[in-house]
C-alpha cells in the first residue's frame, strides 16, 4: 500500500506540470464516462420514445423511394 | 370585571332564593349554611356561561359571514369547468415526448388545426431530428412559397421554402383572420400549452369536452359553441375531432380521443421544444450537484474537528480545577504555580 502510493506519488505528483497534466487528463475521462453513462441510463428509461429510435422507419422509407 | 361583577350580583341575589333552593340543596351537609346561595349562583353562573359561549359562537360566524367567504369576480360559468388532470407520460420528470406521437399530432395539427390557426414560431428546421427526416422537411417546407430578399430592381419575388422559414399562416394578418372567423380570432398555437391555465390538460380537455347539445338552461349566442372547459362556456370554435378524421401513417386508430391527445403532446414540443435535454441536463446536475454538497459536508465537517472535539476547562485563579473527572493539562499547570 505505502510503495503504491509513493510510486503513485512519485509518477503524478512530484512534478507541477505532470501533475497538472494528470489533473486535465482525469477532468476529460471523467467528464466522457460520465457523459457516456448518463446518456445510457436516459436512452434506457426512455426506450423507444425519442427520434433515434423511430428514426429508422422513415429513412429508410426514403431511401426505397 | 364583568363576569366577576354579575357573579357578586347573583350572590346578593341569593337569599331571596334560598328558600325555594333548599330541595336541592341536600347533597352537601359540610357546606349546608350556603348550599341555597350556591345553587342559585351556579344556575346564573350556567346561564351566563352559555350565553357567553353563545356569543362567542355567533360572533365568529358573523365574521366569518362578512370576511371568511370567497370572492369570486366571476361565476363559474365565467371561470370555465377546471380540466381534468390526466396522467401524461410526457411531462414526468424522467420522461422524454414520444415522438412518434409528436409525428402524430404534426399530421393532426397539419391537416385540421391548420386551416385557421398559425404555428408562427416553429421553424421547418426544428422538425428536422423531432419529427421528420431533413428530406421530408426539406419536401414540405417546398410545398410553400415565400417572399424573397429584394432584386436589383427592387422587386420582391416568390421563391419555394427552406429550412429555415416559419410555417405559413393560414392568414394574412390578426384582421383577415378575424373578418374570416365571424369575428373571432383563432389564436397562434406556438406557445399554447404555456399560455393557458392548466397546459396540456386544458387543451385535451377542450378538444374532447364538446357536447353534443348544450345542456338545458344554457345561453349559447349566434354563431358560438358550447363547451364547458371555455371561460365563458361560448367558444367560436366548433368541434372539430371526430373519429377516423385523419388517416395515420402508422396504422395507430384515430379515435378523437387518441387526435386530441397526440395534438396536445405536439403542441407541448412547440411550445417547449427544449424540454428532452433540459430534463436530462437537470438530472445530469442533480447527479454532480450531489456529489459536490457530499464532499463540502465532509470538508466542512473535517475542517471544524478541532473545534468541535475541543474542551475548555475554567480554573478559578488561586484554586484547583473544579472538574477533577478530566486530568487536563490545566490542572497541572495550576499546580506548577
Amino acid at each position: 500500500m505505502a510503495g503504491l502510493s509513493s510510486s503513485l506519488y512519485n509518477l503524478f505528483f512530484r512534478k507541477n506540470t505532470v501533475m497538472l497534466g494528470t489533473v486535465f487528463a482525469s477532468a476529460f475521462a471523467i467528464q466522457m464516462a460520465f457523459d457516456s453513462g448518463s446518456e445510457k441510463i436516459w436512452d434506457g428509461i426512455n426506450k423507444g420514445r425519442q427520434w433515434k429510435d423511430i428514426k429508422h422507419r422513415y429513412v429508410q422509407a426514403a431511401e426505397e423511394e | 370585571m364583568l363576569a366577576r361583577s354579575c357573579l357578586r350580583s347573583t350572590r346578593l341575589v341569593g337569599p331571596v332564593a334560598r328558600n325555594a333552593a333548599s330541595k336541592t340543596a341536600s347533597r352537601s351537609a359540610s357546606t349546608s349554611s350556603s348550599t341555597a346561595e350556591e345553587a342559585a349562583s351556579s344556575w346564573k353562573t350556567t346561564a351566563l356561561g352559555s350565553g357567553a359561549t353563545a356569543f362567542a359562537i355567533g360572533s365568529v360566524a358573523w365574521y366569518y359571514h362578512l370576511y371568511g367567504q370567497n370572492v369570486d369576480a366571476m361565476t363559474p360559468a365565467e371561470e370555465g369547468l377546471h380540466p381534468t388532470a390526466y396522467p401524461w407520460e410526457h411531462t414526468k420528470w424522467s420522461k422524454t415526448f414520444d415522438h412518434q406521437a409528436l409525428r402524430r399530432g404534426f399530421q393532426v395539427y397539419r391537416e385540421v388545426c391548420a386551416s385557421c390557426h398559425s404555428l408562427k414560431r416553429i421553424p421547418y428546421r426544428s422538425l428536422v431530428g423531432n419529427i421528420m427526416t431533413v428530406d421530408e422537411a426539406k419536401a414540405l417546407a417546398e410545398e410553400n412559397e415565400y417572399d424573397t430578399e429584394p432584386n436589383n430592381e427592387g422587386e420582391i419575388e416568390k421563391r419555394p421554402g427552406k429550412l429555415s422559414d416559419y410555417l405559413p399562416s393560414p392568414y394574412k394578418n390578426d384582421e383577415a383572420a378575424r373578418a374570416a372567423n365571424n369575428g373571432a380570432l383563432p389564436p397562434d398555437l406556438s406557445l399554447m400549452v404555456k399560455a393557458r391555465h392548466g397546459g396540456c390538460d386544458y387543451i385535451f380537455s377542450l378538444l374532447t369536452g364538446y357536447p353534443e347539445e348544450p345542456p338545458a338552461g344554457a345561453v349559447v349566442q349566434e354563431g358560438l359553441n358550447f363547451n364547458p372547459y371555455f371561460p365563458g362556456t361560448g367558444i367560436a370554435m366548433a368541434r372539430v375531432l371526430y373519429d377516423d378524421l385523419v388517416e395515420y401513417e402508422d396504422g395507430t386508430p384515430a379515435t378523437t380521443s387518441q387526435m386530441a391527445k397526440d395534438v396536445t403532446e405536439f403542441l407541448h414540443w412547440s411550445a417547449e421544444p427544449e424540454m428532452d435535454d433540459r430534463k436530462k441536463m437537470g438530472w445530469k446536475v442533480m447527479a454532480i450537484g450531489g456529489v459536490l454538497f457530499a464532499l463540502s459536508v465532509w470538508v466542512k465537517r473535517y475542517k471544524w474537528t478541532p473545534l468541535k472535539t475541543r474542551k475548555i476547562i475554567y480554573t478559578p485563579p488561586g484554586g484547583p480545577a473544579k472538574n477533577p473527572s478530566s486530568p487536563r493539562p490545566s490542572v497541572k499547570m495550576n499546580e506548577r504555580q
